[in-house]
């Protein structure tokens, strides 16, 4: 449902997003993740034809967004959740674009509920909501024109853990239901819960696409500790096994199930054993996170 | 005209007037007219008491205001960034400003019978105490005063896209006139120029119900710089730049 291809924005010399291609399809929530600065907000701008693409193209259900008739019948956008007039009262706020998107008045109701916003908070001025109630406003938003794409950027933000986890279920729900999500997020264990699939951008460029499970398997392998590290560790040897350390653990490339036998049968005491799931995207995330001067000192 | 259009045109309606500042700078007009019919019927002159003066005045507020709206209508979507939903929601950018041209149209005309009713009642109450200038009004000059709204509450249209910026457009479009009349008490050769450019000079014979060809003439071409000239460069600049 959504296409990008090669985009790229330039601004003057510097490359905010650089020849950036991924695709999301119906039936699946993507998440694009990235730290702050890393070209996530600007490349969601282009796909909604709010930001012109130095290069590359962007579609939606096969049509540049610029050519949707009725974009907001088709896609559901949350760019900023701050971005709203504090002055118009939040019920006035989706009344607007209720009129704008040619949908019943009646549906502004509904939605108010869905998001949790009671009557008084809707009657409340936009200019007195907290971070977390303007992100519900803005999911009312985007989900008011029942749109088949939700785009929302970073719609955690401000959002209490109850809030999160609410959101996730209904962004769960739109994507079972057959509809299209992309979310960004700089924080992987936001959007891990809820995603099928990651597009990992780093300094413009993307560094990790593809499954969500496969990426955060990765080539983790196991990690392990033995009270008798020595012993373990030379009969992983003994079985084949690459063994690296890792923290004082041992990072094993087998599964958790081998590691478990070669240590049964060579009598070890274990003290602790799990995969390495997220390790690899998780260490490649902290990586990209900080600054270079901190990769070189860990290094 | 399609359905779009229509809804397209009363969302930017709309949104003149449902956030707080809308409603103040709305009330701010009703009151200044209010007192300004209430001045006319206390101390003017009894003969001078007609319906036209008293709708010529009851304009004034209109077309000092009116174009605050007009600026507003556009400036804020930058400010308040709602812009990002508004051109989410329509991405041909001069079709939303297309919309906001016809509802500024539409509050200046539908201004005219606000002012015309203000007259009425000052008309009205003057004839009650006393006036006795009667319901005398040239036909042309309510058609004057509709264009003369028009022009005012366009050009600050056109200044608020042009700048993008509530307080800088603002305070351009109250200063202008202010420094024509500057710059013609010192400068001796501006004060031709001013004739032609100066637009509170050439939209003056709008309030009579007379307006010669010359003045045409100058209306035109002042309308064309200050008014046609920022809205064509407005829109293209907004079409072309990116929206964060």
């Amino acid at each position: 449902m959504i296409e990008v291809r090669n985009i790229t924005k330039r601004y003057g010399r510097q490359l905010a997003v650089d020849d950036v291609s991924f695709s999301c399809a119906a039936g699946t929530v993507t998440g694009f993740l990235g730290p702050n600065g890393a070209g996530k907000s600007t490349t969601l701008r282009m796909i909604c034809g709010l930001a012109t693409a130095s290069a590359g193209t962007a579609t939606v259900g096969g049509l540049p967004y610029r050519r949707l008739r009725d974009p907001g019948r088709v896609v559901g956008v949350l760019l900023d959740a701050a971005a709203m007039h504090p002055g118009r009262t939040g019920r006035e706020t989706l009344t607007v674009a209720a009129l704008a998107m040619g949908v019943s008045r009646a549906r502004v109701g509904e939605l108010l509920d869905l998001v949790g916003l009671n009557r008084a908070a809707a009657g409340r001025r936009v200019r007195a909501y907290s971070l977390g109630m303007r992100q519900r406003l803005g999911l009312a938003h985007a989900l008011l024109g029942e749109p088949q794409v939700l785009i929302l950027d970073e719609p955690a933000n401000g959002l209490d853990p109850e809030g999160i986890f609410w959101m996730r279920g209904l962004l769960r729900d739109f994507a079972d239901r057959g509809g299209t999500v992309l979310l960004s997020s700089h924080l992987l264990r936001e959007v891990e819960a809820v995603a099928d699939r990651l597009v990992v951008i780093g300094g413009g460029r993307v560094v990790a696409a593809g499954d969500k499970d496969e990426l955060l398997a990765g080539d983790g392998g196991t990690l392990v500790r033995a009270r008798d590290q020595q012993a373990l560790r030379a009969a992983l040897d003994r079985a084949g096994h690459q063994v690296g350390t890792v923290d004082g653990r041992l990072l094993v490339s087998a599964p958790p199930e081998t590691v478990g036998e070669v240590a049964a049968a060579a009598g070890a005491v274990l003290l602790e054993l799990r995969p390495a799931d997220t390790g690899g995207l998780e260490q490649m995330f902290l990586a990209l996170t900080a600054g270079e001067s901190v990769r070189e000192a860990v290094k | 005209m399609n359905i779009r259009w229509w809804r397209l045109i009363l969302v930017e309606l709309r949104k003149m007037l449902d956030t707080r500042a809308g409603a103040w700078l709305l009330g701010a007009i009703g009151l200044s007219t209010a007192a300004i019919v209430a001045v006319l019927v206390l101390f003017a002159d009894p003969a001078e008491q007609t319906f036209g003066t008293f709708f010529v005045l009851a304009s004034l507020p209109v077309a000092f205001l009116l174009p605050v709206l007009g600026v507003m209508l556009v400036t804020t979507e930058w400010s308040q960034r709602s812009a990002l939903t508004t051109f989410a929601l329509e991405p041909v950018r001069r079709r939303v400003l297309a919309a906001k041209l016809v509802a500024a149209l539409v509050a200046a005309v539908a201004s005219v019978p606000a002012s015309l009713a203000a007259a009425a009642a000052g008309t009205a109450v003057a004839a009650a105490t006393g006036g006795t200038g009667g319901w005398r009004i040239e036909a042309a000059l309510i058609g004057y005063a509709a264009l003369f709204q028009v022009i005012n509450v366009v050009m600050g249209l056109a200044f608020g896209m042009l700048l993008l910026n509530t307080p800088v457009a603002i305070v351009l479009l109250l200063l202008l006139p202010t420094a024509w009349t500057v710059l013609g008490g010192v400068v001796e050769r501006l004060r031709p120029v001013a004739q032609w450019l100066d637009l509170s000079l050439t939209t003056e014979p709008l309030l009579s119900p007379d307006v010669t060809a010359g003045q045409w003439a100058r209306l035109a071409t002042s309308v064309a710089v200050w008014v046609l000239l920022p809205l064509v460069a407005g829109m293209l600049r907004i079409e072309r730049r990116d929206i964060a």
